[in-house]
């Protein structure tokens, strides 16, 4: 058993574009993208759409669940998991998995969003934990 | 338009050192230009194009062809796709001279990850300001070393692909840098060694992992005029392909690789298939990536990478597909944390039979070079080159 850690973590960097998702994070909200042309979702955030580059692009709530797509657990003195996690509505997200048994990991697993801590003056990271 | 046939490699040179604290940056890419003249026979006034990525210090091509003392350039160029940047490098050159815009154009790469005690693999590290994506992904601990691993869990997820099998990879590297002086590793290992060694990020072990060096390589590339004139063998560029894949607004599939791109343009335009390549030099910043673009390139099916790199079959003089025949980035050389230009001097020597004897590849004319720059797991650039003994 590898209990995952609780490493400190960096201040994210907000810009005036992602500002509304992070300020969404900050009350405890998981905000996608979505393409209004094609009524596709997409991750990461952005003033455009990925898929047509049109501004016709709003931000929508997720359900804040999903399951692991892929993930790795790096093994540093204070040891986390990396994963890309396949939301329910389709993006796949980077992210970590946390406040589990970082061995016990499985593509496939389902899990919830939770958001953790970052620094002072900065919005939480959106982090994943099993259900 | 193609550029097959109307550019060739003609000097190739790899800095002997792997650990430079005497040297600067720049120092290093004057004396790899320095080798790819001696090694092409050529002067510094001939050369008229100039080509580097961002490893070259400032502005690449105004601060370091200052440094060379570079002052009559009519083509340059500094595309940056990490370290696939030096193989689409040669095809720009190649573009440059078919268009009558350059006639030999130098490529340099140079830098001391080591010296500076970068922990090039385990520490996140990014490109810049104002990356859109970074904060989206560097709080979450993201580095090269989990953003390849990513990809091999998912791998093995898919296809059954084992950490044994992905060992024989290294296993083949080191085969290969027993014989060449200037590795860093040249210790044959096994793949009970790769598989015992501390895991980095699973289901990466360290010997999974590419060395980190300091150093660098250049390459020249001319027309055919030049080239027929010089007395080196003649290695002509017949085919390339560059592509990104990126994560596609969060549909990223893991499975595969840019080179499925690159790769198939770069056939195309050589006019040959896969099994007509007798060496390959494919980027190996960990065993996972040689997995990958093997695949993606055509060598195998997609999911037999595994079965295709077991017992050895990367090993010369024993499999089918020698690869990376100086030891490659998992025990010889990745300069600059950037590989792909030693990907290219590899297959120059071997195309030009100037490989080590116990490695050199027999009766075959026809050397692929394959890079993959940046993060495989997020977004990455991918260049394939083909070239041909003349």
């Amino acid at each position: 058993m590898t209990p995952a850690s609780n490493r400190k973590l960096m201040a994210i960097q907000v810009d005036p574009t992602n500002k509304p998702y992070f300020d969404a994070a900050s009350e405890g909200r998981l905000l996608i993208g979505l393409c209004k042309d094609t009524n596709k979702h997409f991750f990461y955030p952005r003033g455009c759409s990925p898929f047509t580059l049109s501004p016709n692009v709003e931000l929508v709530e997720a359900k804040g669940t999903g399951t692991i797509y892929s993930f790795t657990v790096m093994r540093t003195k204070e040891p986390f998991s990396v994963a890309y996690v396949e939301l329910d509505e389709g993006p796949r997200l980077f992210t970590n998995i946390v406040d589990c048994d970082l061995d016990s990991l499985k593509i496939g697993q389902k899990v919830k969003v939770v958001f953790k801590p970052t620094q002072e003056g900065s919005p939480p990271a959106t982090m994943f934990t099993p259900v | 338009m193609s550029i097959k046939g109307k550019g060739y490699i003609v000097g190739a040179y790899e800095h002997p050192t792997r650990l430079a604290s005497d040297k600067s940056v720049s120092q290093l890419h004057a004396e790899v230009a320095w080798g790819a003249l001696q090694d092409a026979g050529l002067s510094k006034d001939d050369i008229d194009g100039y080509i580097c990525a961002g490893d070259a210090p400032g502005l690449g091509p105004l601060n370091i062809a200052d440094y060379l003392g570079f002052t009559k350039l009519r083509f340059i160029d500094s595309t940056d796709v990490g370290g696939s940047s030096y193989l689409l490098h040669v095809a720009h050159a190649i573009q440059a001279i078919a268009l009558g815009r350059a006639s030999c154009v130098l490529i340099t790469l140079a830098g001391r990850p080591a010296s500076e005690a970068m922990a090039t693999g385990t520490a996140p590290r990014t490109w810049g300001v104002n990356v859109p994506d970074d904060p989206f992904e560097m709080v979450y601990g993201r580095t090269v070393a989990n953003a390849y691993a990513i990809v091999a869990m998912r791998h093995m997820y898919e296809f059954g692909t084992t950490s044994e099998q992905l060992a024989w990879i290294k296993v083949a590297a080191s085969h290969h840098a027993q014989h060449n002086p200037h590795a860093k590793l040249r210790k044959v290992v096994t793949v009970e060694d790769v598989v015992n060694s501390p895991m980095i990020s699973d289901p990466l072990h360290r010997l999974d992992c590419c060395v980190i060096t300091d150093g660098g390589g250049a390459l020249i590339v001319a027309s055919p005029e030049i080239a027929k004139s010089l007395k080196r063998p003649l290695v002509k560029v017949i085919g390339a392909g560059e592509a990104t894949k990126n994560q596609a607004g969060g549909y990223i599939d893991l499975t595969y690789s840019g080179a499925r791109f690159s790769g198939a343009r770069a056939f195309e335009e050589a006019g040959v298939k896969p099994s007509d390549i007798k060496y390959a030099s494919i980027y190996d910043s960990f065993t996972i990536t040689v997995l990958c673009q093997l695949e993606d390139l055509g060598f195998c099916e997609k999911g037999k990478g595994g079965a295709f790199v077991s017992d050895g079959n990367l090993i010369s003089g024993v499999g089918k597909l020698p690869f990376n025949t100086d030891g490659g980035g998992l025990c010889n050389n990745h300069p600059a944390n950037r590989g792909g230009i030693t990907k290219v001097i590899e297959a120059v020597r071997q195309a030009r039979g100037e490989a080590h004897p116990a490695v050199q590849v027999k009766d075959h004319s026809l050397v692929l070079a394959h890079g993959t720059g940046g993060l495989l797991g997020t977004r990455h650039g991918s260049a394939t080159l083909i070239m041909e003994r003349e």
